[in-house]
């Protein structure tokens, strides 16, 4: 003891420094201790933390895999904007005159393919035009017949308009279109209807080179389009594959169609399938009486069946940019008054509508899903706020004998309130683990439904959120704790 | 000058309208390297008069001075600061922390004043050596004897080297036989040259101080007593350690 005490002596020496520069010193409480005694606090307690940390876990976890959720509908929804053209798609269609117009009714012409030149030659902001001239068309070859949603006469640009891929045979040429031969392309949907589906057949049949009847005409199908599908739908597949491996058959009996309306954006990817293109010229040469020149029926845009009608159902023009849709509107409504001689009888079709829908319907989802879990996180923080009350009121002593041993109130205050930090922390990250579990479940529950997305930044949000809550929750408890008299606390029993 | 100087030091509670002098007027000088011990009944104003010396109360009235230091009208934190360097608490409950091990208790003090963990443990470890419980370090408070847990709390109380000790009734959980090691071990460290105040009610424990000083009705009672405990120390400091 001599020895120690001897040594000691150096270390007493700053006791001769003034006061205030050892109240300064005693600031140094290391956070790394403050940190492990928390810690250590909540490990002798554990069931009662894991019991307060639940509040947490379920308020982070619900908020990653809420969010994650939100984004994967998102997507799927974007993706089936994106498979019918886009922001940047703008289809012009014949509409009724308004009524000041109405007395030069039969001076309305509709579109003709004098607009499509008159555009492409002066709205710069417009980028691609294609002429759509629909035909009611029943299709019939292989002995069956069907009646496709969408049978046009267009132009080769079409193919790109409307993010088609041809994968089998070739798109109708410009020249083609120029000599107006009977050429087509289809989509799956019309090959599955005539020829049956791969599934169903056994075999995927490509029907390039085959004669198909539209209306009675003859053509000739010299392409097809790939298969359009959302992810569910892929991923549908996928697993019905997977199963007809893993069971060596393929099930029994009838299968029950569900209806391609059944999930949100498959009928869009289904409309696509069914397209049938053939060149603006045939559909003109061939059924030039029996075009259909507008896409709604109440419109009386004046004596069909003409002779070489050049009326369109539709035309369909792309613009450089979605940002300024507004402007190429403006221009191509310029152009389009003038060649109509101020009569307006066209009107805009755009996918902004839709767009705004999806994003108003994340926006409901998300504010639901943050509201829900922030319920809950605040549940959590009232649990830990409990339990952080309940646990100084058991520390009395504990806190009147680090006091006495020179724990100042700042000590005694960061102490508790660093062990409701800790709780909250523990909780946040048991709580990311857990989102991850859980997203984990639901795509096992159902593999075809949106994968959920799990970003970065909700995550972080999520984490910060219930450290927030943990720090607000420990405020009041901590205050209390720091504020106890030492002597009072050391009688207390 | 004394290590510690306390002047008409008075403290006045108020309880329900009621004026209650725990302290009234005390004067008392402690000389560093003194074994002393405060005795009075309960109700005396002893362990008031403790409290305001440990720097855990400060005086309504008077002054203290602590190593050269006016505490009196230090802020909380400064008095947390003097509580962890310069003194040293010994209790009657040993106050031990159950859920820490026996060489985590004496490394508390040293927690709040910054030492660095290696240094810690060093100390600790030394400490724990004064006191002939190196063995123990790994036990909780629980596995030891009341006896031991009193020498750990005397151990913690060292570690800091405090200018002064504050022993309140350290023997009043023990048995009489492990009391009396408790109290050799006092009179050990006070042999060792450091400072040392007793509180207790039993003059038999009291007895082992060469100087006493008793507590009444928040005065210092014994005439004698209070001249012996005095002004003129000279002679009292140097025969305190050597008794």
């Amino acid at each position: 003891m001599d020895r120690s005490a001897g040594g000691k002596a150096d270390v007493m020496n700053p006791l001769r420094t003034p006061l205030a520069n050892e109240a300064l010193q005693t600031s140094s409480l290391n956070i790394v201790v403050t940190i492990g005694v928390g810690l250590r606090e909540i490990w002798a307690h554990k069931f009662r933390s894991l019991l307060t940390m639940l509040g947490i876990i379920l308020g982070v976890s619900s908020l990653v895999a809420m969010s994650a959720l939100v984004k994967g509908r998102e997507k799927a929804e974007k993706e089936a904007l994106i498979a019918i053209g886009g922001l940047a798609e703008v289809r012009i269609e014949a509409q009724e005159l308004p009524v000041e117009q109405q007395s030069s009714k039969d001076q309305a012409v509709g579109i003709t393919i004098n607009d499509v030149y008159a555009l492409a030659a002066s709205a710069p902001l417009v980028t691609r035009l294609s002429p759509e001239m629909r035909v009611p068309a029943t299709v019939s070859a292989n002995g069956k017949t069907f009646r496709p949603p969408f049978c046009s006469g267009v132009w080769p640009v079409a193919l790109e308009m409307n993010e088609h891929v041809v994968q089998y045979g070739r798109m109708f040429n410009e020249i083609d279109d120029e000599l107006a031969r009977s050429v087509c392309v289809i989509g799956t949907e019309t090959r599955d209807q005539l020829w049956g589906k791969p599934e169903e057949v056994g075999q995927e049949i490509i029907p390039v080179g085959e004669t198909m009847f539209i209306n009675g005409q003859p053509f000739t199908i010299i392409g097809m389009f790939q298969h359009y599908e959302s992810e569910q739908e892929r991923k549908q597949h996928a697993l019905e594959k997977l199963e007809e491996q893993r069971h060596g058959k393929k099930p029994i009996g009838t299968t029950r169609n569900r209806g391609w309306g059944g999930r949100s954006g498959g009928w869009a990817f289904w409309i696509k399938n069914a397209t049938i293109y053939m060149p603006l010229n045939t559909a003109w040469m061939k059924y030039r009486s029996g075009v259909s020149r507008v896409a709604t029926s109440n419109t009386g845009a004046g004596p069909s069946g003409a002779t070489g009608d050049p009326r369109l159902s539709a035309l369909v023009v792309r613009v450089a940019d979605a940002e300024q849709l507004g402007t190429a509107l403006q221009q191509i409504r310029n152009v389009l008054m003038c060649t109509h001689r101020g009569l307006e009888d066209f009107a805009f079709r755009t996918q902004e509508d839709w767009a705004e829908g999806i994003a108003t319907f994340v926006r409901n989802l998300r504010l639901s899903g943050g509201v829900i879990a922030g319920i809950s996180l605040l549940v959590g923080g009232i649990g830990i706020m409990n339990i952080m009350l309940a646990s100084i009121s058991e520390r009395v002593r504990e806190i009147g004998i680090r006091k006495s041993i020179g724990a100042t109130t700042g000590d005694i205050f960061v102490q508790i309130l660093v062990e409701s930090l800790v709780i909250a922390m523990l909780g946040g990250l048991a709580g990311l683990v857990a989102s991850w579990g859980l997203l984990q479940l639901i795509t096992w529950f159902s593999p075809t439904d949106n994968a959920p997305i799990m970003s970065l930044s909700a995550m972080a949000l999520a984490f910060s959120f219930s450290l927030l809550v943990g720090v607000l929750a420990g405020l009041f408890p901590a205050f209390k704790a720091s504020r106890l008299n030492p002597i009072q606390a050391l009688r207390y029993d | 000058m004394a290590l510690v100087e306390l002047r008409s030091v008075s403290k006045v509670y108020h309880l329900g309208g009621e004026e209650i002098r725990a302290l009234d007027g005390v004067t008392l000088d402690i000389e560093e390297g003194e074994f002393i011990s405060i005795i009075g009944p309960s109700g005396s104003g002893k362990s008031t008069l403790m409290h305001i010396l440990g720097c855990l109360d400060s005086p309504s009235h008077g002054t203290i001075k602590l190593d050269g230091v006016m505490i009196q009208d230090a802020s909380p934190r400064q008095l947390a600061a003097i509580r962890n360097r310069k003194i040293g608490f010994v209790f009657q409950f040993f106050n031990l922390l159950p859920k820490l091990n026996v060489v985590q208790n004496v490394e508390l003090p040293m927690i709040y004043s910054g030492v660095s963990g290696r240094e810690r443990r060093q100390r600790a470890q030394q400490s724990l050596e004064a006191v002939e419980l190196a063995n123990r370090s790994k036990h909780r408070p629980s596995q030891l004897s009341g006896g031991q847990q009193q020498r750990v709390a005397i151990a913690r109380a060292l570690v800091n080297s405090p200018r002064i000790i504050f022993a309140d009734e350290p023997t009043g959980n023990l048995d009489s036989h492990t009391g009396e090691a408790i109290l050799a071990l006092f009179r050990k460290l006070s042999a060792e040259g450091r400072t040392i105040v007793l509180v207790t009610h039993d003059p038999e424990i009291a007895a082992v101080t060469p100087r006493r000083i008793e507590i009444r009705d928040g005065r210092i009672a014994d005439k004698v007593d209070a001249e012996l405990a005095g002004l003129h120390r000279p002679a009292q400091a140097a025969a305190a350690p050597g008794t």
